[in-house]
């Protein structure tokens, strides 16, 4: 049973971030492999804060959110405006520069060595220290998370989104300042992503900068390819599907550092096949 | 409102695509821009509309002249456009590719924007003008070539813009299709507003045009009224050779 719950706990904070970046991707067409940077922008400030100044979980990480919002408002302000190739080569080096900085500024992040003891929420005097109690802080930010995602995408602000997904253009020239719109929703998409940091930072109580690395982000885009372009619950589907695939390869007898090898193997495999053969993935409403 | 080029110029490479354009739009009227394909109008309109940056010259959209200007810049100044091959926002339904030029131009705005009974009334009125109300539903990529440029007509006169670029809008139409976006055509030249057509049929030039323009190798090669213009000898040349 505690296997169960801690598979659905991770299951839950992937949804978060894949949803995050589903609204980039999957609504605006703005692919982005820097999710894992702004997850560790936000799990890094929350867990110092947390670690260092006591603060309550729920403020440092709404604060470790706002701080990811902000370095991707300097970021988007500097990338969106390229063209598509030279933004998305933008975010890659962004991810590579955070996790530089996580690794190399030893003062606040303790280098490779991370940082342990981070504590569990506390609601009411009561801390969410079983993992049956932090699942359900987990499902309400999924269920949040999906609210917000659902409000954007059935907004008319959605419809400009979708609108600047296929042909930036044609929206600009009926008044549409479209960096603005492309801003926003990678402020909020970076805001998520935060807030997913300081989740699994302090579900797992330890984080280190192997946590924010390149692959991690494209983990996120293949569970958003998976799931489908512009689709929140494809996006939780998809997670448990990519979550669950290298418990089951351990399972079936592989060995468990193989299986480590398959899973990052499966991820691209994923990604060619979909974009070849499913290019709407499991529920997408768009193609790739 | 009346928009002006004094001596619009837009290259690629070598190639003078506009070259040292004076033209000028007024309110009230339409005016076409007739000329061999390659002549140099479609960039003519991309220059105008932002689309493409300005090598030289000035566009003088009402009283504010500009060199550099955004195509969103461009639009809020009250001018909109169609395209040569259409370009709808495909994957949305036809009733969205109408709402999306009536929300708000403004990011907080938009999200919290529901579409009322008059934007859903003005919707329902242009689309059934071009008769696309029964395929509202329907995703912009499933309509016909035809419907998808009534539809682009219907979005274009949507913004309810003061200076309308319509770029070929009746290539491909059959010729009820082309009664009703011509009739579209008049009542906005009638409403004050400003009407520019590119167009190959000379007939059609002659029935609803005001005034011509018309371009060779991206330089007007002759203005006046249609019937002075299409008897030219130089813009007969252009179109037949010597």
């Amino acid at each position: 049973m505690e296997y169960l719950v801690h598979t659905v706990v991770l299951v839950s904070i992937y949804a978060v971030q894949a949803m995050s970046l589903n609204l980039l991707i999957g609504e605006t067409g703005l692919v982005s492999v820097a999710q894992a940077a702004f997850a560790g922008i936000g799990a890094y400030a929350a867990v110092v804060l947390m670690t260092i100044m006591g603060v309550n979980f729920f403020v440092a990480s709404l604060i470790g959110a706002l701080a990811a919002g902000t370095v991707a408002f300097i970021v988007g302000i500097i990338f969106l405006p390229l063209r598509q190739v030279y933004y998305i080569l933008g975010t890659v080096g962004f991810n590579v520069i955070a996790w530089s900085v996580f690794l190399n500024w030893n003062e606040v992040t303790k280098g490779s060595l991370g940082i342990a003891g981070i504590p569990r929420p506390v609601v009411f005097g009561y801390a969410l220290s079983e993992n049956a109690a932090f699942l359900v802080l987990c499902l309400v930010s999924v269920a949040c998370v999906y609210g917000i995602s659902a409000l954007i995408t059935r907004s008319s602000l959605g419809r400009v989104l979708h609108a600047i997904r296929e042909d930036e253009d044609a929206v600009a020239v009926f008044g549409y300042a479209t960096t603005h719109y492309k801003v926003f929703i990678f402020v909020v998409a970076a805001f998520i992503a935060g807030y997913a940091g300081a989740l699994f930072a302090s579900y797992l109580s330890y984080i280190s900068p192997t946590n924010y690395i390149v692959p991690e982000s494209i983990f996120a885009l293949s569970i958003v390819i998976l799931g489908g372009l512009g689709s929140a619950h494809g996006a939780i589907v998809a997670a448990f599907l990519l979550v669950v695939l290298p418990e089951v390869l351990r399972f079936v007898g592989f060995p468990s550092e193989l299986a480590g090898h398959l899973r990052l193997m499966s991820y691209g495999l994923i990604l060619i096949f979909f974009m070849l053969y499913l290019p709407k993935g499991l529920f997408g409403k768009f193609r790739i | 409102m009346n928009l002006r080029t004094h001596q619009l110029t837009k290259s690629f490479g070598g190639v003078h695509a506009v070259d040292g354009v004076d033209a000028r739009f007024e309110a009230g009227k339409i005016t076409a821009l007739v000329g061999p394909n390659g002549s140099g109008k479609t960039t003519l309109i991309n220059t105008i509309t932002g689309l493409y940056s300005i090598d030289n010259g000035t566009v003088i959209i009402g009283e504010v002249r500009h060199a550099k200007m955004r195509p969103s810049m461009v639009a809020s100044l009250g001018i909109t456009r169609t395209f040569q091959n259409s370009r709808l926002i495909q994957q949305i339904s036809a009733l969205d590719n109408i709402l999306l030029v009536l929300t708000k131009r403004n990011v907080f705005a938009a999200l919290f924007e529901r579409h009322g009974k008059r934007h859903l009334a003005e919707a329902e009125t242009i689309l059934r003008k071009v008769g696309l109300w029964e395929k509202r539903d329907e995703h912009a990529e499933n309509l016909s070539y035809g419907q998808r440029k009534l539809l682009e007509v219907a979005r274009a006169v949507s913004t309810k813009a003061k200076i309308y670029f319509f770029d070929e809008p009746f290539a491909g139409l059959f010729p009820e299709m082309v009664k009703t976006v011509s009739g579209i055509l008049r009542e906005l030249r009638d409403r004050g507003a400003a009407v520019v057509l590119v167009e190959h049929d000379m007939a059609l030039i002659r029935e609803i045009a005001d005034y011509c323009y018309c371009m060779d190798s991206g330089k007007v090669i002759a203005e006046g009224t249609p019937e002075e213009v299409l008897q030219q000898s130089n813009v007969i040349e252009a179109y037949l050779g010597k």
